[in-house]
């Protein structure tokens, strides 16, 4: 390569290293700030009486007795907060025809699904709250609950909000070409299927928390949240609260890990800061992991109709599904329940090169709580549709599954290009990762192996996915809606009179490393070493505007932010060290802390020194030099509605036929998530990614009775992976950067947990297909493949 | 998720204790390790209105010789039974059980009086012990008697305990060289309760062949049940005998085999008969 | 209305004397009344092993004891882990490995995983992963926390 280096190929540049994270320190030691260890003069606690039916007519709510509580301050329901919080709808117009109903923190009239709050206590700790909690009586008379969402349009399921006359919330069509004479082809090969998505959850290990702190003598309410998105927060309480928006601040410090749960507006937060406002006093609430289970969105949820049109070359010819999916009885605020639908719609067998493509979605309300955008929307359910389709077509056929994935994949040399759904592709490299994979899988001797084992009664699956990725959104996904969620985010940079650099971004750290990637940018691209950088993120009252840290843009746009800003901190400081070293800017840089001549790298002065000259000793400046040693810039994606990022994944399982237990012997993931600034955080991400995949391949499930009664509402019962089970995780990356920024950081933090179920569900069936069955069910539960395989 | 108020007593002697809990005024429950009982209270579903915390009653603590078998304290701890190297040498079944049992930080605290004492269906230590003929101490005010293990555990989390007696101690007789040991259990993830479970022991002739058996599975029907069907179809037969295996798990039909959020009756049934299989292979 | 009874107890090395609540348990005594808010609240029913401390040296569930249970213990939680040097090496490796994402699970793992180390156990990867098996992290999928585990006990890190 000839040219200028640029900031990526310098020796010393901290992009694309693996460099430990500056937070780690302290949380290893317990110093970590989350909401709950916030302990606020006068503060009170809040707990929640919670609907214990899935549908029901409240008759009468008595606060009386639990009011005379001592240590208890004040008892709410519904109908307190109807002058003080203005409802809620999530609906938005880009999404055409989404229609939801308007939504109270607290029930008024009817509770919609258990676990709705009915009634609110606040008292000086929570035990007494939850004490008093029990003492309110509250007076249910249940009504049907529509809770199959097979049934939700069907006349005689119960319609849960009148006014909207049906419980469809949302349909969309995606078509293209002609699917229907593609499948009555003489020359295919069809093969269909019914794929079914069990409802999951987040179950971050910190649950949702919140301090509200309302001030009425300056009419200010700080918000101390664990969450992903501090100012469209900021927006929500100002707009629902009838506050002044700069009278808002919402504070996110350390959070106990999101993956999208952390993103919404929640009852029982609203109510938390309308009660402050009310109260005048700090309240904090805590849900405890029994709340976090009814009331944290859920997500999933999906049953398809699904089949694919092959041709005996392996040429996919057609793809078409029908998709049915229950959100809740409300599409949550202020992003909607609608997108994950939207998901799979756009993005089933985008890998791909498909001609004829026809793909339907009913989003239909139901008496279960509410889902919405959980890690890696949609992927998961899209990625499983069509793998899942292909590898059984393959087998139909009797082709190789990574040969009939060759033959149909976009090839690398064709972007930029277009979908069949609609969506704008570049720099995907669908078949270099393939090929990575197979090498890294040792692919035909993993094969025969499998084989020969399978004659010893040992039965192994190898399942693969090929998958693209959603990050780095433009305001193509929520603004251009309405809604108050940024797709830019911003960054200042700042020299300091010590010489140390602070950047204040508008992304949010939940653990990735956001904020280690942003020091990293800002060290490599201005100049210092990386000890020297400190970062500020999560509050509203000192960070740029920005939208935070969700579907994938921490790194991608944040991280392009922050590489501006520390460019134009970067000249403007040459031109101040121009001025002082009688040079001029272009024959100067900086390195290592220090103004340096740009050819020899000799130390000029060092940046302490010019900040300290700037700041204390202006009087040594020509007085017509007015130098700036803070720079902020903004970044959003113009190009395309979102930057992809892609990526080829396997899992090899072992199948234990006569427990129907599946063991995860060895994942891969090969990742294209453009520039990698920091190899370790991403290979991190990717494996946490894959084990919350896994995880929703085997053993998650929200589990619900037929009247909407939540079963499995705690650790227990509801199976995350935990230790023993997992597989190691071989991470290999291709590198192709986005044009669309500078940096070139496409988003890596949601592929895991997208392809992982596919493949998994692609290897299970590479076991059962042996025996003339398969399952296409999620969560492959033992009883489940148990039944599968005829045995009970 | 707070526990609601309770009272609290730590007695120094067993007359204390008893007397506490022998008193019809109060509700009282004993606390032993307190790692089902402190999450039932968590949740608000037991309100005990004193907790009677056994924690000091060294009685209650310990594993002896006994006999050439062995008295194990109730309030000893499942890490303490692990770390023993009495029980790994003449209650092995109970070593083989114990790495099942929760993780690491619940066997810190949990005591094999307390599992006995809930009597919770999946819980291993029921099966282990109705497997090992075992014989649980029991004390009240009014004096102790034991009651060997088949006939303690009477249903989901009922026992033979009366109002206000207590589990003092856990007897297992001692142990012939010939006798052999096994165990299975299906958890979906390490540590959870089991979707199946079983627990055997049975003598080893000099032929290869395997007598007085006692077969008891957990987690696949309201609480810990022998197996005496199976036992008797496996009477006098190799432990791989495919034949009187066939007839063993046909035999487990005599079980009343519950649901749970896992796996139906039918499964339930189904793996029961795999777990047994796969216990006896290792015998 | 509440039951209290005064306990006394050492925590991280400290004597200490409080009156509180029956029913408070000790993760919320030691967050709460203490100020020793690095050890976490994950579900307070013993699954999660948020708050794994270690109680008279044992490493337990701080949700499922009340404090008054403890009357007497020596208590250590993760601040005094890191006062005492114990965790140094472990610390380091979890920097090492990135071994910790959000870092809410980060108390409760490292005092299981450090209960492994100290118990003389080895750089066996399915035995570090059963003993680590009641410890929910949702961030790393685990096998970081197994690297840092086994580069401790194999002596691959220097603190």
């Amino acid at each position: 390569m000839s040219g200028p280096l640029t900031i990526f190929d310098k020796p010393n540049s901290y992009i694309g290293r693996t460099v430990p994270r500056a937070d780690a320190r302290r949380l290893l030691q317990g110093r970590g700030k989350f909401v709950d260890d916030i302990q606020l003069p006068r503060m009170l606690h809040a707990a929640f009486v919670r609907s214990d039916v899935a549908h029901g007519k409240i008759i009468s709510i008595n606060t009386a007795t639990a009011k005379t509580m001592p240590g208890v301050k004040a008892v709410f329901t519904g109908t307190d907060f109807v002058d003080v919080v203005e409802p809620y709808i999530g609906v938005l117009s880009h999404l055409a025809g989404l229609r939801s109903a308007p939504q109270m923190p607290i029930a008024t009239d009817v509770a919609r699904w258990q676990g709705e709050p009915v009634a609110m206590v606040i008292a000086s700790t929570r035990a007494i709250a939850e004490d008093a909690a029990e003492l309110v009586e509250v007076e249910i008379e249940p009504l049907d609950a529509a809770t199959n969402m097979e049934l939700a349009l069907e006349p005689e399921t119960p319609v849960i909000h009148k006014d909207l006359g049906s419980n469809l919330a949302w349909e969309r069509v995606v078509e293209a070409g002609d699917t229907e004479a593609a499948f009555a082809r003489n020359d295919v090969t069809t093969v269909e299927r019914r794929f079914r998505f069990g409802r999951h959850t987040g179950v971050t290990l910190e649950a949702r928390a919140a301090v509200a702190d309302y001030d009425p003598s300056e009419e200010t309410l700080t918000f101390s949240y664990s969450g992903q998105a501090p100012h469209m927060m900021q927006f929500i309480f100002a707009k629902h609260l009838g506050l002044l928006e700069e009278n808002v601040r919402v504070v996110s410090q350390d959070v106990g890990g999101s993956f999208g749960i952390k993103i919404h507006t929640y009852g029982d937060e609203i109510a938390t800061a309308a009660a402050s406002k009310l109260l005048g006093r700090p309240i904090k609430f805590v849900a405890d992991r029994m709340e976090s289970f009814l009331t944290d969105i859920h997500a999933r949820d999906h049953l398809v109709d699904g089949k694919i049109a092959v041709r005996e070359d392996g040429k996919i010819v057609a793809l078409a599904f029908d998709d049915v999916t229950g959100i809740g009885p409300y599409s949550m605020y202020p992003r909607t329940s609608a997108i994950e639908a939207n998901q799979v719609l756009n993005l089933t067998g985008a890998p791909y090169r498909i001609e004829n493509y026809r793909a339907q979605s009913k989003v239909v309300f139901q008496n279960k709580n509410l889902m919405c955008q959980y890690r890696a929307v949609g992927h998961p359910i899209a990625m499983a549709i069509a793998d899942g389709l292909l590898e059984d077509a393959a087998a139909e056929i009797g082709m190789d599954p990574v040969e009939m994935r060759r033959r149909n994949l976009i090839p690398d040399d064709a972007y930029p290009t277009t979908s069949f759904s609609g969506m704008k592709f570049d720099d995907l490299s669908h078949h270099r990762t393939l090929d990575r994979l197979v090498a890294a899988v040792g692919y035909d001797a993993r094969r025969q192996e499998h084989a020969k084992l399978r004659e010893q009664g040992i039965y192994r699956g190898l399942g693969l996915v090929s998958m693209v990725e959603v990050t780095n959104p433009s305001p193509m996904f929520y603004g251009v809606g309405g809604a108050p969620i940024a797709s830019q985010d911003g960054a200042t940079v700042r020299l300091d009179a010590g010489g140390g650099v602070h950047v204040s971004s508008s992304v949010t750290e939940q653990g990735q490393g956001t904020n280690a990637i942003l020091a990293q940018i800002v060290a490599g691209v201005f100049g210092v070493p990386i000890e020297r950088v400190k970062v500020t993120t999560g509050d509203t009252r000192t960070t740029p505007y920005g939208g935070g840290t969700w579907a994938s843009r921490g790194a991608g746009i944040g991280g392009e932010a922050a590489l501006q800003a520390a460019y134009a901190l970067k000249e403007q400081v040459l031109d101040v060290a121009s001025v002082i070293l009688q040079s001029s800017a272009d024959k100067l840089d900086i390195d290592a802390g220090d103004v340096v001549d740009a050819g020899t790298k000799t130390e000029r002065i060092s940046l302490s020194d010019l900040a300290r000259t700037v700041y204390y000793r202006g009087n040594e400046l020509p007085s017509d030099l007015k130098p700036e040693l803070v720079a902020t810039r903004h970044y959003r994606v113009t190009d395309f509605p979102f930057v992809f990022t892609n990526g080829a994944m396997a899992a090899e399982i072992e199948l234990d036929v006569e427990t129907g237990f599946v063991k995860v012997l060895n994942f891969w993931a090969v990742e294209d998530c453009g520039r990698v600034i920091n190899p370790q955080l991403v290979d991190e991400q990717v494996r946490g990614g894959v084990v919350q995949g896994i995880g929703g391949a085997l053993y998650e499930e929200c589990l619900y009775s037929e009247d909407g009664q939540f079963l499995n509402a705690t650790m227990a019962d509801y199976l995350v992976p935990m230790a023993f089970e997992m597989p190691d995780i071989h991470v290999e990356h291709v590198e192709t950067p986005t044009k669309t920024s500078v940096l070139g950081a496409k988003g890596a933090g949601e592929a895991g947990t997208g392809g992982a179920p596919a493949a998994v569900m692609n290897a299970v069936n590479d076991v059962l297909r042996h025996m003339g069955t398969s399952i296409h069910q999620m969560p492959m539960t033992p009883e489940r493949v148990l039944k599968a395989l005829g045995k009970v | 998720m707070k526990a609601p108020d309770f009272r609290y007593t730590r007695p120094v002697t067993m007359a204390e204790a008893l007397a506490l809990l022998g008193d019809e005024e109060n509700e009282a429950s004993p606390l032993a390790g307190g790692q089902s009982l402190v999450p039932m209270m968590n949740f608000r579903m037991a309100q005990p209105e004193i907790l009677v915390d056994l924690g000091a009653l060294k009685e209650l603590r310990g594993i002896e010789n006994a006999d050439g078998g062995l008295r194990i304290g109730a309030m000893t701890r499942y890490a303490e039974l692990a770390a023993s190297k009495l029980v790994s040498e003449r209650a092995p079944l109970v070593a083989m059980a114990l790495p099942h049992i929760a993780h690491a930080a619940i066997r810190n605290r949990g005591t094999i009086g307390g599992s006995v004492a809930l009597a919770d269906p999946a819980a291993e230590m029921p099966a282990v012990l109705q497997a090992l003929d075992a014989r649980i101490e029991l004390v009240s005010a009014s004096g102790t008697r034991t009651v060997p293990a088949s006939e303690f555990f009477l249903g989901m989390y009922e026992t033979a305990l009366e109002e206000g007696e207590l589990v003092a101690a856990i007897l297992l007789g001692p142990v012939a060289a010939e006798r052999r040991f096994g165990f299975h259990e299906l958890a979906r993830r390490h540590g959870d309760y089991a979707m199946a479970g079983v627990t055997a022991s049975a003598t080893a002739r000099p032929d290869g062949t395997f007598v007085d058996w006692r077969i008891a599975h957990f987690s696949v029907a309201d609480c810990a049940v022998r197996a005496t069907g199976a036992e008797a179809a496996l009477e006098g037969a190799k432990p791989t005998d495919a034949e009187a295996l066939e007839a063993a798990k046909e035999a487990l039909s005599e079980i009343d085999f519950s649901a749970d959020l896992n796996a139906s009756a039918k499964t339930k049934r189904h793996l029961a008969g795999v777990v047994m299989t796969r216990a006896l292979e290792g015998m | 209305m509440q039951e209290t009874r005064t306990i006394t107890l050492t925590v991280n090395g400290e004597t200490i004397s409080e009156a509180v609540p029956n029913r408070l348990n000790l993760i919320d005594f030691l967050r709460g009344t203490l100020g020793l808010t690095g050890s976490h609240v994950g579900c307070e029913h013993g699954v999660c092993g948020a708050c794994t401390l270690e109680v008279d040296g044992a490493m337990v569930r701080g949700c499922l004891i009340f404090a008054v249970q403890a009357d007497g213990s020596q208590i250590t939680t993760i601040e005094g882990l890191a006062e005492d040097g114990r965790s140094a090496a472990l610390r380091e490796a979890f920097i090492q490995r990135n071994a910790l994402q959000c870092g809410y699970c980060t108390p409760g793992m490292l005092a299981s995983a450090l209960e492994y180390v100290e118990s003389g156990g080895a750089a066996d990867r399915s035995a570090i992963r059963e003993h680590i098996s009641g410890n929910y992290c949702r961030c790393t999928g685990y096998q970081a926390v197994v690297e840092a585990v086994c580069d401790v006990i194999e002596g691959r890190v220097s603190t």
